[in-house]
């Protein structure tokens, strides 16, 4: 039988999953630790043992090795624009939709102090922006010029004013930054153009970044580490909800990835003003938007968790709780790798991660404001209106083993009584059960009919 | 190249026909016009400013808050970097039936290069914008 084999090397486990290419079904799953620090393919190894447990091998052919990577640190990058709120968003949100974790965004001139903590903080890729086309070329020919100077080993990623392209491809020469230009990610006022930029990016973490993470070994085994795994993650969400030319997808939906670091909140959905008479503002939002809530997760951010929410929105969730919240957090912090078994700390849980859907909603959303003027009501929108969104998905450890999904991803609904931020009002729940999202995004480089089917039958019904 | 102007409705005004009239007016004239449309914040004007290295910025205000909503506006390009960017404002700027010299010496003290009284045309306007930029016609 003819199967694909798809792996994500995630930042704790290295997980498999064995997709049967004609029958169009998961064979099985396993994990293990990643192993990233000796060699990678020793925790391949022993994951795939575990599969092979699971699956009859001699009659299995895999005929597609697929990758997508999150270890060492994931795909670790900064952000450079000229305004903070345009230029300088618009390369933030490239990042992110190309599964980067951002470590910084830089707006303006950069200062040398800048730069010392650029070098500092050892991205794997810059991105550097500023100007629409034809507009502001000081700025990015200043910051092309600093970083020439001073940064030499981190590759750049171009994506700022078409007119001061030229300029800037000889100073990098001069200086054999390895870099590559593209299109602007905002090439005229307010609309954004992330595509190409993501693109790239992606080009640059295949040839370079998995060589430079160690994990070049892994390609001798498997086809090729494709993509960062949020991006896999992006991609499989954007293909259900889009479907292909031969296979219908299910239309825009949200995503809510919940781990123990970070949350993550994908939206497929053009976030139009659902109301008439609402003023759109500010930078145009992209189609397909991941953003990233870094001080939101079970276990290494549950502090930063409980620091942004504060007790009592934790308490509105689990009102009878016995634990300190406080205490309770800190302990869940200190303690990573605690799997909840007893009724109370399953609640517990499932209560922080109610809170972290609320926020990085919240925050991933659109908000609407109102003008008063003496003849009535005027609206303005910033961000995106996913009132009307048909799905919310949750996939991610909490969610997944959850037997409660629905309730926890209900904490990301429109909620009346902050009715300014544009939540799905009525969305239709479904989880990622199999946990297969990732690898989906994987499947579907090759095989995207398969992909979108495959996860219509296993997304299912909270 | 053509000369890049920004244009838009201050404050929390609304008004959108003179709006729209003025970027067809301009764009006709051979300006490159960024538009950001009506309920535009100083900030908005001045960022639009920067990463469109802009040469002039319009302002129209019609709802009568003008005065208010341009307060400032100049020492902020300035402390954006935008020196001596040129700042035109037009429109129905105050309430009611005032003074037009009065008016107009308030909005030059504010740091505004021209002001314009209700009911001009746009052509008055580019007629000035193309002077005081050194273009020929
Ligand atoms: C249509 C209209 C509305 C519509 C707007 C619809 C829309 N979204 O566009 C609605 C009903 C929403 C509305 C609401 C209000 N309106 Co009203 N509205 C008008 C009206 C009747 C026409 C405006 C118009 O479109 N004119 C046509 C365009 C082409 O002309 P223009 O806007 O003046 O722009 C031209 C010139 O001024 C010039 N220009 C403008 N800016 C600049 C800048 C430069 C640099 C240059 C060179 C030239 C220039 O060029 C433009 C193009 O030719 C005017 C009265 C009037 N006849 O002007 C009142 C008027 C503007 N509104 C007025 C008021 C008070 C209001 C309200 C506060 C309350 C109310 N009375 O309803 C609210 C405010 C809402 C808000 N927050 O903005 C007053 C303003 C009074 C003042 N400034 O002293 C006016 C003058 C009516 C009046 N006489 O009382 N309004």
């Amino acid at each position: 039988m003819d199967a694909a084999l798809l792996i994500d090397f995630g930042s704790t486990y290295t997980k498999l999953t064995a997709v049967d290419l004609e029958n169009e079904e998961i064979l099985a799953t396993a994990k293990d630790l990643t192993t990233v620090n000796t060699d990678i393919m020793i925790g391949f190894n022993k994951a795939f043992e575990k599969l092979k447990e699971k699956i009859d091998i001699s009659k299995v052919n895999f005929v597609e090795k697929l990758a997508c990577s999150s270890a060492a640190g994931g795909l670790k990058m900064i952000a450079i624009g000229l305004v903070p709120e345009l230029t300088a968003e618009a390369a933030k949100r490239a990042a992110l939709g190309a599964g980067a974790r951002i470590l910084g965004v830089y707006s303006y001139e950069l200062t040398k102090h800048e730069i010392e903590e650029i070098i500092e903080k050892k991205p794997d890729i810059i991105l550097l922006a500023g100007g629409t086309d034809g507009g502001n070329k000081d700025c990015i020919l200043h910051n092309t010029k600093l970083i020439a100077e001073y940064i030499h080993d981190v590759p750049v990623v171009v994506a700022g004013n078409k007119n001061a392209q030229d300029e800037i491809d000889a100073i990098f020469n001069d200086a054999h930054i390895y870099h590559k230009i593209t299109e602007n990610v905002m090439p005229r006022l307010n609309q954004i153009n992330v595509e190409p930029a993501r693109k790239v990016i992606r080009e640059i973490f295949m040839e370079k970044i998995v060589e430079a993470k160690g994990m070049k070994k892994a390609e001798e085994f498997i086809g090729g580490i494709l993509m960062p795994t949020p991006a896999a993650v992006l991609k499989a969400a954007r293909i259900l909800a889009d479907g292909t030319d031969k296979e219908e997808g299910i239309g825009e939906l949200v995503v809510v990835d919940i781990g123990g670091a970070t949350t993550d909140v994908h939206s497929i959905a053009s976030g139009e003003p659902s109301k008439a008479g609402v003023t759109l503002r500010g930078l145009q939002e992209p189609y397909a938007k991941r953003t990233v809530e870094g001080d939101l997760g079970m276990r290494v951010s549950a502090m930063s968790l409980f620091e942004a929410a504060g007790t009592r929105k934790i308490k509105k969730f689990i009102p009878d709780t016995k634990y300190d919240i406080e205490q309770r957090c800190k302990f869940l912090q200190q303690n990573v790798n605690f799997v909840p078994e007893k009724q109370e700390d399953i609640d517990f849980d499932e209560a922080l991660a109610m809170v972290a859907t609320d926020m990085a909603m919240e925050r991933h959303v659109g908000f609407i404001e109102s003008v008063y003027t003496p003849m009535g009501i005027i609206y303005s929108q910033v961000g995106k209106d996913l009132l009307n969104v048909k799905y919310l998905i949750g996939t991610g450890g909490v969610i997944v083993h959850s037997k409660n999904p629905k309730k926890i991803l209900s904490a990301g609904k429109f909620n009346s009584e902050t009715p300014n931020y544009l939540k799905p009002m009525d969305p239709e729940i479904l989880v990622d059960k199999e946990y297969i999202m990732s690898a989906m995004g994987l499947l579907a480089e090759k095989y995207p009919d398969k992909a979108v089917r495959i996860m219509k039958k296993y997304i299912v019904k909270a | 190249m053509g000369k890049t102007v920004v244009l838009g409705v201050i404050g929390a005004d609304c008004h959108a026909v003179g709006n729209k009239i003025l970027e067809r007016a301009f764009t006709d004239a051979g300006f490159n016009v960024v538009n950001i449309g009506v309920m535009c914040s100083q900030e908005e004007f001045i960022n639009a400013a920067i990463e469109t290295n802009a040469d002039a910025i319009l302002v129209s205000s019609l709802y009568g808050h003008g005065e208010i909503d341009c307060r400032g506006l100049r020492e902020k390009c300035d402390e954006a970097g935008l020196k001596n960017i040129l700042l035109y404002a037009g429109g129905n700027l105050v309430v009611g039936k005032q003074e037009w010299s009065e008016v107009e010496k308030r909005f030059k003290e504010m740091g505004f290069n021209r002001v314009y009284p209700p009911g001009t045309s746009p052509e008055v306007g580019i007629k000035d914008l193309k002077h005081d930029l050194g273009i020929e016609d």
